[in-house]
């Protein structure tokens, strides 16, 4: 049985913002109808809506998929959300992926939403109860601890400076300049100004980290034989991997993501590529801090093992580099509405190849991009491959 | 398609606004209780850190030792009830200096979350804590730490029944 | 659609409490169970799995951290569903039928017994600025849908009532079963109002317990399993989360579920077709309404056929044998797998003393509960062509 291919035909979003006048319905709304429109659909064409949303405590909505249902275009349509923390609003690629592939939809809308200012005080301590509720909650543990904790370990392993991995903030945040949904796009920013900033978590600082947002964003998924009578520039969803590792996060490798790079072979396998460096032409690997990205790159195999900032320092990632990384600014300069934060990567490498991008455009012809996430007990990895040419 | 749009959708609203009525919202709190049942492994975990033991858990098949205990082994999926005390006393993993608290308040002394891996058990397999009783910027990894517990009167079969883990010397 | 069958199914529980083990150590023994009848190794044979659950149920935000270990799922492809157990089961067919995972496992399970403020967290699933405000326990739903039911349908309370005698009885003869009695109608008219129509015992209580299922594409099944119960359609819908602009007579989102499931399954008359069900039974009513809803009968003709013995075991068109919701105990995420795993015991024979004879084709379906219109349906047959050959 030969597999049904897949296409996205069509993307939306709204602007990250750090508290938005709209509800999460109208948010989710917005980029929804931003996507049908954008490849000339109505929810008529629609056969099937999949949500993705990370907690429900940010929103105070218990069963938020439901309460999301409406303004994602599901009113009386089969509807699913799924979610895998952080790593969620990639996994919409797989998940929006295996409706369509199934042969049970032919046009899926898939939309991420994330309304994280409704909590107070602070969105981050919705984060308190990510924690385990016996082993580890008591300790009142901070969001901040497990991010400082491992980018301790990652430092310390491969002999990591701070100023290696703030030039990835760097990098980022002036991309976002050039995004018109950026929340903290900043042309001239520079390595003294993170390496100066607030110390939250030695060694995570305030420019270090992705700011908590509101958002969301949505992207429209066709089978082969339809895809392209609604666009002539379908991109196709070549490849698709996840991987979830043990609750047990205090009981592995801290300096290396072993799960992102088993989500990553699970894609590549799927999408045929043998060489990732030479063959995945650009790349948005999930950056809520800065040093998320090159561990990243190392699990994806894009890197050797702590051998990413070396590529940052050259100049490898930059936009107009060899292997442009977050050339859309990424999540520490367009903003982190978790799960709408993951599919605007998704969104990305759409507009990327189809040269879409504006100001943002990665120069060259690129045929083949890589959406990465992350989330959990720095656990889940989440791997969606995009490219122009349709799957053999 | 997103050179050709002009404007993107999203109002962003300030503090002020919100603040002086001019936008409408509703508060509310959430009553959430929950009553965790710890059982097996972690009951005997807990039942450990009151008599003033920690507690790991052997897996024959894995041939290894962690530590929270658990009742199955997530590697190999065989069942586990080989629970074994560990020393009090371990390494280092990774630590943390940091100046806000779980709710986002400022602190002018840091907390020191660490992962610390307790001698006896097959690493990486740790158990975050806190560390105290050191300055700072005296903390590195790969530094031995053992347990300060509380008194055992006051324990209450908690992981807070250790207070901290502190610098300890060899010997 | 290509074939997809159950091969494996596993549960533990289900009871009022579990305090002896902790949702890990019970969800362990659901799926050794379900692996031990599949005959797979999880940690071999598995492709992906998929879990359901709501943060709000576990007292955990982003739970799905902690799902992956105690079905063997650790650093393999696990994503989590916020659904009922029909929705993960849905999702784990879509991957069968990609042709890119040959077995895949569901999971869902049920502390519900952890949890001090059910009430106010399932209110937390209403409008938070047009309807959390007024403070209406949330049953209050329940009782204006019932209500507007009644009226519509001209179902009557006795015919209500019959339901959860018929499902208390009928969990007598099932062992996993947390509630069974043996009531009187009466019993039931008497026990106190508590959002009205709605008495206390046609409220279905909590229960703990954990299911898991092994799927497994066509040639798999073929290989490992001597009994496969086949997935011949599934079907999921929504019908408005709104208060506001919902049908409050009829169960919309069961009519859209059943008619994509019944369209997959080639089912044109399923009043014929399906021999059984398990449908969703939270309150008395909902079992009335699905059935009507799943086109097992006219709108009306629920009630008169429970009172007349239609829907009992040994009636033309058995209904909840396994006790339902009403019976066994509402095991939140995983009501909908209960339904799905009496239909697999009742395909394969092993339902024990309340085996009904000759079933080739069985319907499992599931609500998620108030406020929500979301649901879901799945046709199974021991057969594929449904009919024994």
């Amino acid at each position: 049985m030969s597999m049904r291919r897949v296409a996205v035909v069509g993307a939306g979003m709204t602007r990250f913002v750090r508290r938005a006048m709209e509800t999460p319905k109208e948010l989710a709304w917005h980029a929804a109808r931003m996507a049908l429109d954008s490849c000339g659909l109505t929810l008529k064409d629609v056969g099937g809506v999949c949500i993705g949303s990370a907690p429900d405590a940010f929103d105070g909505v218990h069963m938020k998929g439901e309460y999301l249902s409406d303004g994602s275009g599901a009113w009386g349509k089969p509807v699913m959300r799924s979610y895998v923390g952080g790593g969620t609003g990639v996994f919409l690629g797989p998940h929006g992926w295996y409706h369509v592939a199934s042969g049970l939809f032919d046009v899926v809308l898939v939309v991420a939403e994330e309304k994280m200012s409704s909590f107070h005080p602070h969105a981050q301590a919705a984060f308190l109860t990510i924690f385990d509720h016996t082993t580890e909650r008591p300790l009142e543990p901070n969001l901040l601890w497990i991010f400082a904790l491992e980018m301790n370990r990652y430092m310390q392993t491969y002999g990591i400076s701070k100023r290696d991995i703030a030039q990835v903030a760097v990098k980022n945040k002036r991309n976002a300049a050039d995004h018109p949904c950026a929340m903290l796009g900043e042309a001239s920013i520079t390595v003294e100004d993170v390496l100066n900033s607030e110390v939250l978590a030695w060694p995570v600082q305030r420019l270090d980290v992705s700011p908590v947002s509101d958002g969301a964003v949505a992207i429209v998924m066709a089978a082969e034989g339809v895809a392209e009578r609604i666009t002539d520039r379908p991109v196709w969803v070549q490849g698709v991997g996840w991987n979830l590792d043990t609750a047990y996060w205090t009981n592995r490798d801290l300096a290396y993501p072993e799960y992102v790079e088993r989500a990553a072979r699970m894609a590549y396998e799927m999408a045929g590529v043998r060489e990732p460096r030479k063959e995945i032409h650009i790349v948005e690997p999930y950056d809520p801090f800065d040093y998320k990205e090159l561990h990243h790159l190392e699990g994806l195999l894009l890197a050797d093992r702590g051998k990413a900032p070396e590529l940052t320092a050259q100049g490898v990632t930059g936009r107009g580099g060899a292997m442009p990384v977050c050339p859309s600014g990424g999540l520490l300069g367009v903003g982190n509405p978790i799960a709408a934060a993951g599919l605007m990567k998704v969104a990305e490498l759409f507009w990327q190849l189809r040269g879409e991008a504006g100001a943002r455009q990665v120069p060259g012809t690129p045929e083949r991009g890589l959406a990465q996430a992350w989330g959990d007990l720095m656990q889940v990895g989440t791997v969606t491959i995009l490219g122009t040419q349709r799957p053999a | 398609m997103t050179q050709r749009i002009a404007s993107y959708p999203g109002t962003t609203l300030s503090e002020e606004q919100i603040e002086q009525g001019r936008v409408l919202s509703v508060h509310d709190r959430l009553r959430a209780d929950y009553t965790w049942d710890a059982g097996l492994a972690i009951g005997l975990y807990l039942d450990g850190l009151k008599a003033g033991v920690i507690l790991g858990v052997r897996c024959a098949r894995c041939d290894r030792t962690v530590v929270p205990p658990r009742a199955f082994c997530e590697q190999c999926f065989a069942p586990m009830d080989a629970f074994v005390p560990l020393a009090d006393v371990g390494i280092v993993n990774t630590f943390s200096l940091c100046y806000v608290t779980w709710d986002v308040k400022r602190i002018a002394e840091p907390l020191i979350p660490a992962v610390i891996d307790l001698d006896g058990t097959s690493p990486p397999a740790g158990i975050m804590h806190l560390l105290g009783g050191i300055a700072p910027d005296r903390v590195h990894i790969g530094m031995r730490v053992r347990a300060v517990w509380k008194p055992a009167r006051a324990r209450q079969g908690a992981i807070t029944d250790i207070r901290y883990f502190k610098p300890h010397r060899r010997g | 659609m290509h074939p997809v069958a159950i091969i494996g199914v596993g549960w533990s529980g289900f009871r009022p409490v579990t305090p002896d083990v902790s949702y890990k150590e019970l969800i362990y023994e659901a799926a050794v169970r379900a692996y031990a009848d599949a005959g797979v190794d999880p940690r071999r044979d598995v492709d992906s799995f998929v879990t359901v659950s709501e943060d709000f149920h576990e007292g955990t935000s982003i739970f799905d951290e902690y799902v992956p270990d105690q079905i063997g799922g650790a650093q393999r492809p696990v994503h989590t569903i916020t659904g009922d157990g029909l929705h993960g089961l849905a999702a784990a067919a879509m991957q069968i039928l990609t042709g890119r995972f040959r077995v895949v496992v569901v999971e869902g399970h049920s502390k519900a017994s952890n949890i001090l403020t059910l009430p106010h967290i399932t209110a937390y699933a209403m409008d938070p600025i047009l309807n959390r405000p007024l403070r209406a326990n949330p049953l209050a739903v329940a009782g204006l849908e019932a209500c507007r039911y009644m009226h519509e349908s001209g179902t009557t309370r006795e015919q209500c009532a019959a339901v959860v005698v018929k499902n208390r009885r009928n969990a007598l003869r099932n062992p996993a079963a947390a509630f069974g009695a043996d009531l009187r109608t009466e019993d039931v008219l008497v026990s106190e109002a508590v959002a009205s129509p709605l008495a206390r015992l046609e409220i279905s209580d909590h229960a703990d317990g954990a299911i898991v299922l092994v799927l497994a594409d066509a040639e798999t099944a073929g290989r490992l399993s001597p009994r496969p119960a086949w997935i011949r359609g599934i079907g999921w819908a929504n019908d408005s989360p709104s208060l506001e602009s919902r049908s409050w007579a009829r169960a919309v989102y069961a009519e859209q579920a059943a008619a994509m499931a019944y369209k997959m399954a080639g089912i044109g008359n399923p009043a014929e077709e399906i021999q059984f069900a398990e449908v969703d039974d939270t309150y008395a009513y909902k079992e009335l309404q699905h059935l009507e809803a799943l086109g097992l009968c006219s709108l009306g003709r629920a009630g008169p056929l429970t009172v007349e013995g239609a829907t009992a075991p040994d009636g033309c068109l058995p209904i909840n044998v396994s006790g339902g919701s009403l019976g066994v105990g509402h095991l939140l995420e995983a009501s909908g797998l209960a339904r799905v795993l009496e239909v697999v015991l009742q395909l394969r024979g092993q339902a024990g003393s309340r085996q009904l004879g000759d079933v080739y084709t069985g319907l499992a379906q599931s609500w998620r509960g108030v406020p929500t219109t979301s649901g879901a349906v799945a046709v199974l047959s021991n057969q594929l062509g449904g009919r024994e050959s």
